[in-house]
C-alpha cells in the first residue's frame, strides 16, 4: 500500500513501535496516530455505510483517510485491542500500542 | 478569591486572553480546552519534542503565537486549567466536562465560550474520496506534524487560507498542483476598500499570491467545481473544473478544500444563546452585544462568536471577560473598553471584505448533482435529501435531517449543515433563512456510552 502522507520535515526523531491490524509499524515519537498510519498506508478505514448512488448502490462507500485533523469531523475513528474508540488525528503513538481499524464487536450503524 | 465562579472555553487566543482578563481582575478560572496544548488551532503547537522554531511555525504571526504561548504558560499558577477535556454538555448553570472516561458537572457564575472555528466546506461531487482534506486540516499536517496530506495536493476553495496554506505547502517543500479558487478575481478588487482595513493583512495576501506564481503553480479563480475525481479503493486521483469556458483536469492523490471557517457555536447555542440569520454570509449566529453579552451569563469571544480571524479573537476573548467581570460587579477599565471596541470594528469591516471577496459559492452548492455525496459521514447524496423535501415534504433543516439523516452522523452537521440548508432552500424555493438552523444537541462530540460521573 502507498504511503498517504508525506514527511517533510521534523523526521529526526526517535522511533516508536505499534501494530496495525496486526502488522507492526514504527512511527516516530510525536506522530499521532493518523500520521503514523498514513505514512504507511492510503486509508485508516473503511465506510460502513453503503454507497448509496441510486442506480448502482455499493456495499460500502469506500476507503475513509480522515477529514478535519482537529477533532471534529470524527472520521478518523480507530479501535485500541481492548475496544476503546480513538480519533486518530488527536491521539499520540505510543510504543506498543495495538490497533484495530476494524470495530471490534458492533459496528457504529449497529449501534447508532 | 473564588467567590465568583468563571469557567472559560477553549485556549485559542480568545480563550487565553480572556483568562488573562479574569485573572487580572483577581478571581482564579476555570480553563478548559480540548487539545493537549493550548493555544488553538492558528497558534497550533506540535508535541513538545518537535524543534521548529515559532518563526518557522507561524510566519508573520510568529510573534503574536509567542506572545499567547508565552503568556499562557504565565497564567498556569493562577487558573486552573485542564487540558484535553471535552465540554458536551451545558444544562442549568453547569459545565459538564469529560476527561480520561469521568464526567463532572461543573457550576458556573459566568460562562465565557471560546470555542473557535471549523473549515467551512461545500460538497463537491466525489469529495467523500480518501484523500480530501478540510484546509484547516490540510494546514495542521505540516503545523503541527511536518507532514504533506498527499504527494501532489490540489487546493480547492475560497479566502485567504487557500491561499496561506499552498504557500505554506510549497515554502516546505511540498508538491502544489494547483489552486483553484471558486471566487472571481474581480469581487476581490471590489472588497479592496473593505480589506484595506488591515493593510498589513491585504499586503500579506497579495505576497502570498506572487510566491505561488512564482514558485510556478496554477492559480485559477473563478473556477466551477465539477468532480473531485478517485477510487472508493485508493482515494483521490485528480480534480476536474471548468474555467473560463474550458475544461480542466489537475490530477493529484490530495485536496484540501475550504471555503473560510465557520463558528464551533454548539456549546453556545446549548446555554441558550439566540441566533439570528446573517445575511452577508449566509449562516445563523449567536447573537451577542458589542462586548460579547449573550444573556444567561454565558459570554462569547473569538471566531466561536463571528469569525474575524485570530488576531481579533484576542480582542474580542478580554471583551467578553471584561464584560462578565463588570457584570459580577467588578470594576472594569473604560479606556480599555474603548480601545478594543474600536479594534474590533476595525476587524469586523476587514472580515466584510473578506466576505464580499470570497464569498461561499451558495449557487454552487445549491445545484450539486443529485449523485453527489452531501453527508459524507453516512454517504447520503443530494438526491436523499431532495427527495426528503420533495416527496417526504420536509419544510426545515431539523426535519429534512430527520428524515434524510443529513447532519445526524459522526460529525454532527459541522460539514454538511450549510450546505444541506442551501440544497432545501433551493428545492423549496425558499430563502435560506426560512430553512431554519440545526438544532446543537448534546453531547456536542460524540463521548463513551460507559461515561462515570464523578461529581466534586
Amino acid at each position: 500500500m502507498t504511503a498517504r502522507f508525506r514527511r517533510l520535515v521534523e523526521t529526526d526523531r526517535p522511533p516508536v513501535s505499534l501494530t496495525i491490524d496486526g502488522v507492526g509499524v514504527t512511527a516516530l515519537l510525536g506522530d499521532t496516530l493518523m500520521v503514523a498510519m498514513l505514512t504507511h498506508g492510503d486509508a485508516l478505514r473503511t465506510s460502513e455505510f453503503a454507497g448509496s448512488e441510486p442506480a448502482a448502490p455499493e456495499p460500502s462507500d469506500g476507503r475513509r483517510a480522515g477529514f478535519c485533523l482537529m477533532g471534529a469531523c470524527q472520521d478518523c475513528w480507530v479501535w485500541t485491542a481492548s475496544g476503546a474508540r480513538l480519533r486518530a488525528c488527536s491521539t499520540p503513538v505510543q510504543n506498543g500500542m495495538t490497533i484495530s481499524t476494524r470495530q471490534p464487536e458492533a459496528t457504529w450503524a449497529n449501534i447508532a | 478569591m473564588g467567590e465568583h465562579r468563571v469557567i472559560i472555553v477553549g485556549a485559542g487566543p480568545a480563550g487565553v486572553r480572556a483568562a488573562q482578563a479574569v485573572v487580572r481582575a483577581g478571581l482564579r478560572p476555570i480553563v478548559i480546552d480540548e487539545a493537549a496544548r493550548a493555544g488553538g488551532q492558528i497558534y497550533r503547537r506540535p508535541p513538545e519534542n518537535f524543534k521548529r522554531d515559532h518563526d518557522a511555525l507561524y510566519g508573520t504571526e510568529a510573534a503574536r503565537a509567542r506572545a499567547i504561548h508565552e503568556d499562557f504558560a504565565a497564567l498556569l499558577p493562577h487558573i486552573d486549567y485542564r487540558p484535553e477535556t471535552l465540554v458536551w454538555n451545558v444544562a442549568e448553570g453547569h459545565v459538564w466536562a469529560a476527561h480520561e472516561g469521568e464526567t463532572q458537572p461543573l457550576p458556573y457564575d459566568a460562562l465565557i465560550v471560546c470555542s473557535g472555528a471549523s473549515d467551512r466546506v461545500a460538497p463537491i461531487k466525489g469529495w467523500q474520496a480518501a484523500g480530501c482534506y478540510s484546509l484547516g486540516g490540510a494546514q495542521i499536517a505540516l503545523k503541527a506534524q511536518g507532514c504533506a496530506i498527499g504527494h501532489r495536493v490540489i487546493f480547492l476553495g475560497s479566502g485567504p487560507l487557500l491561499y496561506l496554506a499552498a504557500a505554506q505547502y510549497v515554502k516546505a517543500g511540498a508538491e502544489v498542483a494547483a489552486v483553484l479558487d471558486t471566487s472571481p478575481f474581480w469581487l476581490r478588487v471590489k472588497a479592496a476598500p473593505k480589506l484595506a482595513a488591515m493593510p498589513g493583512l491585504l499586503w500579506q495576501g497579495v505576497k502570498l499570491l506572487r510566491d505561488l506564481k512564482r514558485a510556478g503553480v496554477p492559480v485559477l479563480t473563478g473556477v466551477t467545481p465539477i468532480e473531485i475525481e478517485g477510487d472508493p479503493q485508493t482515494g483521490v486521483s485528480g480534480v476536474t473544473v471548468r474555467h473560463k469556458g474550458a475544461v480542466k483536469h489537475f490530477a493529484g492523490d490530495a485536496v484540501a478544500m475550504g471555503w473560510h471557517v465557520k463558528p464551533e457555536a454548539q456549546i453556545a447555542d446549548l446555554a441558550r444563546a439566540t441566533f439570528a440569520f446573517d445575511e452577508a454570509t449566509r449562516q445563523w449566529l449567536p447573537q451577542t452585544d458589542a462586548d460579547g453579552r449573550a444573556g444567561n451569563a454565558l459570554y462569547l469571544g473569538g471566531d466561536g462568536a463571528r469569525v474575524l480571524g485570530a488576531r481579533s479573537a484576542e480582542v474580542t476573548g478580554e471583551l467578553a471577560a471584561m464584560a462578565a467581570l463588570a457584570d459580577l460587579g467588578l470594576t472594569m477599565d473604560a479606556d480599555r473598553r474603548r480601545w478594543l471596541l474600536a479594534e474590533k470594528a476595525n476587524y469586523a469591516k476587514f472580515a466584510k471584505g473578506l466576505a464580499q471577496a470570497f464569498p461561499w459559492p451558495h449557487e454552487l452548492v445549491a445545484a450539486i448533482p443529485d449523485e453527489a455525496i452531501v453527508c459524507r459521514c453516512e454517504a447520503v447524496t443530494a438526491a436523499t435529501l431532495r427527495a426528503s423535501v420533495n416527496t417526504a415534504h420536509a419544510q426545515e433543516a431539523n426535519r429534512a435531517k430527520a428524515f434524510s439523516r443529513v447532519g445526524m452522523g459522526r460529525c454532527q452537521g459541522r460539514y454538511c449543515g450549510h450546505a444541506s440548508a442551501e440544497i432545501i432552500a433551493a428545492a423549496r424555493s425558499v430563502s435560506l433563512e426560512k430553512t431554519g438552523r440545526l438544532r446543537g444537541q448534546a453531547p456536542v462530540k460524540p463521548i463513551p456510552v460507559a461515561l462515570k460521573r464523578n461529581d466534586l
